[in-house]
């Protein structure tokens, strides 16, 4: 990364209103607050419903400052493609255009015009804030549901099948620019944010939000609980600038250091409770293995 | 200008006059040749707007709806199926107030799967809060097309113009093109009344309660019923302001005086027939036969479905002693749609006519002119009871 930001170099103008209407604790509200900083005013916002639409607030107040149209669950790709192509149209060029969804906007109902506006090469960003389940409906599994987790979908044996890697999907696609942040780290989000604002072309992040009420902890342990997902190898930050893959932030401080076991992480919360601890196990084979193969890769870049 | 074009070329023509800045389009039959038209336009340099070939129908009018609320005229096209896959985006779109025009290039819905003519795609939206324009030639087709953006803009309410699938749109028929000066001085550029801009934020179609609400300065906002009420209220205004339109395009371009139906024969007549298209065109023919027969036979074809214009209905029809209703779609277990709002229109009326119901071309079954004849003929001729299921045509069961 290039840049490197402080809290205390962020902008001090807020750009969401305190008091909005998410819940206490929720990791979006965080890096919702830290990635308009970075966005800036010059953006035009697209939301399709969520938790974030209800954050935003009910007609007529309005929880931010930004422009933002407020768009059918499906639509978000195509209706950042609209603005884009009207911008265009009438000239106005240096505007961002800011995607916001959650991770079933993105990842299953929405996931087909989020393709076709990258695919297209969109110049947009595309933020997925991923709490892991239909939130807003009151916890469905979603697509990116890890395995064992219970919903009110996947009430008594947990989650069957494991979690769509969706930056993995995104990436396929050959975007320039990749992202993963978590409501954790902050700062690391802000300066991917203010890369990705250099970039041509569509642009994705995939933000890990700690969810308080559909995880299953206390509201003060979001930002704990986030860091835990990082420590123990589960949630990595990482970027793929230009098909190039590389940790970022605490992620690539973890390479050569111990990590938490994940068995600390899923005890957390109290969605993981029907995970055996053949299964935890199982989970810490995976991460090992995940784990290795970043060591390798980093062991062989030292040696070029 | 006159040429002999499609009348899919003749609705792309009429988009380029009116200069849409955003398009985006999914292929459908019949509709296809109508945007790949716009995009050849586009792609030569002959027409500055932004084409946009989408995954899908759902992200066509995605793309219209957030480009109109960017402040850009947004055209998009589609038929059956395709209308249907964007259902939740048509009647957004209305919501929203945004100015779009959609041609709806007819065809009938599966399954079982047919890419033919009938009116069952637009008929299914007609509750949507578009406003609902229907063609019955090629000339009508590249006049409304253009006009539907000027009614659009004037009213913030979406309009379809909708045509028959291949009868029209496949179909080669001379007609004139505008002057592209005279179109400039019809139909201003599009001045939206808000548009998405960070100098001045705002957060469109946010959750809204069902109560009227303060805002931060304790001015009331209305509540979504509000809301909905005035879209409802603004869709009977335009009926004055379809009128209006048309004679200012009466006006420069020396074509219309027709807004809401088109009549051929009904100042004396004692039966009248309705339907929406180009079937109004074919029942001419029946008409000029059974007058020759001595029948007293006229035929209306309704060009604004929606906001459905009751009174012009009701000052042509209340004279004769019957009408007859074609209609190419049905309101599955009850009746088609059109007959059941000309009886509505027609109840509060101190002389009823008879009204009487026919179901036909379903799916492109062939309408001949010899069976219209003989329905309308005995329609009429078998007199006054007014029978509320409707009968079918061409059925071979
Ligand atoms: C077409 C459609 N289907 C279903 C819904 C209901 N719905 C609204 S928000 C939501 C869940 C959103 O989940 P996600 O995208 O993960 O965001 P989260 O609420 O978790 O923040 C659903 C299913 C809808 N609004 N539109
Ligand atoms: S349900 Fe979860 S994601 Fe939604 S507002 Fe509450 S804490 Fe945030
Ligand atoms: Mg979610």
């Amino acid at each position: 990364m290039s840049v490197n930001s402080t809290i205390l170099s962020l902008p001090e103008e807020e750009l969401v209103h305190p008091g909005n209407r998410a819940c206490a604790g929720c990791g979006l509200s965080i890096l919702y607050r830290i990635g308009l900083k970075a966005l800036g005013r010059n953006t035009i916002l697209v939301v399709p419903p969520s938790c974030l639409t209800v954050l935003q607030g009910l007609y007529p107040i309005a929880a931010t400052q930004l422009p933002c149209l407020n768009v059918t669950f499906a639509s978000t790709g195509a209706a950042a493609t609209g603005v884009i192509g009207a911008l265009k149209a009438l000239g106005k060029t240096d505007i961002t255009v800011a995607a916001w969804a959650g991770d079933g906007g993105t990842a299953d109902i929405g996931i087909q015009s989020l393709s076709g506006a990258c695919e297209r090469g969109e110049n947009f960003i595309f933020i997925c804030y991923d709490n892991e389940a239909y939130m807003n409906t009151g916890v469905q599994r979603s697509g990116t549901t890890p395995q064992g987790v219970i919903t009110t979908t996947t009430p008594i044996r947990g989650k069957l099948q494991p979690k769509k890697d969706v930056p993995a999907i995104m990436a396929a696609h050959n975007l320039n620019y990749v992202a993963t942040g978590t409501a954790a780290y902050p700062l690391d989000f802000y300066d991917k944010i203010m890369k990705a604002k250099t970039i041509t072309g569509p642009k994705y992040f995939h933000l890990q939000t700690p969810c308080p009420a559909g995880w299953g902890f206390d509201p003060r342990y979001s930002v704990k609980i986030g860091r835990l997902a990082v420590e123990s190898g589960l949630f990595d930050l990482y970027e793929i600038e230009h098909g190039e893959f590389r940790l970022t932030g605490a992620s690539l401080k973890l390479l050569g250091k111990k990590r938490q076991p994940v068995a600390a992480y899923f005890e957390s919360q109290s969605r993981f409770r029907a995970l055996t601890e053949e299964m935890i196990a199982d989970i810490q084979k995976q991460v090992d293995e995940k784990w290795a193969g970043y060591e390798q890769k980093m062991a062989k870049k030292m040696k070029e | 200008m006159h040429i002999i074009e499609s009348g899919n070329v003749a609705a792309a023509s009429g988009v380029k006059l009116a200069r849409a800045q955003v398009i985006a389009a999914y292929p459908i039959t019949p509709q296809t040749p109508l945007t790949e038209k716009l995009s050849e336009f586009v792609d030569a340099g002959e027409m500055q707007a932004e084409y946009i070939p989408v995954e899908s129908e759902h992200s066509a009018l995605a793309v219209c709806i957030a480009a109109s609320s960017t402040g850009a005229r947004a055209f998009t096209a589609t038929s059956a199926n395709g209308l249907l896959y964007m259902v939740e985006q048509v009647h957004w779109a209305a919501g929203a107030r945004l100015p779009i025009v959609m041609c709806v290039v007819n065809r009938g819905i599966g399954a079982p799967w047919t890419v033919w003519n009938d009116h069952q795609d637009s008929i299914s939206q007609r509750d949507a809060g578009w406003i609902q324009l229907y063609a019955c030639d090629h000339q009508q087709i590249i006049d409304t097309v253009i006009q539907a953006f000027l009614l659009a803009e004037t009213v913030s309410i979406p309009v379809m113009v909708c045509y028959d699938g291949y009868l029209l749109s496949h179909t080669y028929m001379p007609f004139d093109v505008p002057d592209p000066d005279k179109v400039d001085e019809f139909l201003p550029a599009f001045k939206p009344a808000y548009a998405l801009d960070p100098k001045q934020p705002a957060n469109l179609n946010t959750v809204t309660l069902p109560d009227i609400r303060p805002d931060v300065r304790g001015n009331l906002a209305p509540g979504y019923m509000e809301i909905r009420h005035n879209l409802h209220v603004d869709l009977r205004r335009a009926i004055d302001k379809v009128a209006e339109i048309d004679a200012r395009f009466q006006k420069i371009f020396n074509r219309g005086g027709h807004p809401f139906i088109e009549p051929y024969c009904c100042e004396d007549a004692d039966f009248i027939a309705v339907c929406l298209g180009s079937l109004s065109y074919q029942l001419r023919d029946v008409v000029d036969e059974l007058r020759e027969e001595g029948l007293k036979a006229g035929v209306a074809g309704l060009r604004l479905y929606r906001p459905f214009p009751e009174q012009a209905m009701v000052e042509l029809l209340a004279k004769a002693k019957g009408v007859v209703v074609f209609e190419k779609a049905l309101s599955y277990g009850n009746q088609g749609a059109l007959f059941t709002d000309i009886k509505a229109a027609l109840y509060p009326g101190p002389a009823r006519p008879f009204v009487k119901n026919f179901i036909l071309g379903l799916g492109g079954r062939e309408i001949k002119t010899a069976d219209l004849l003989k329905t309308f003929r005995e329609a009429c001729t078998q007199g006054p009871a007014s029978i509320d299921t409707p009968q079918w045509i061409g059925l071979k069961l």
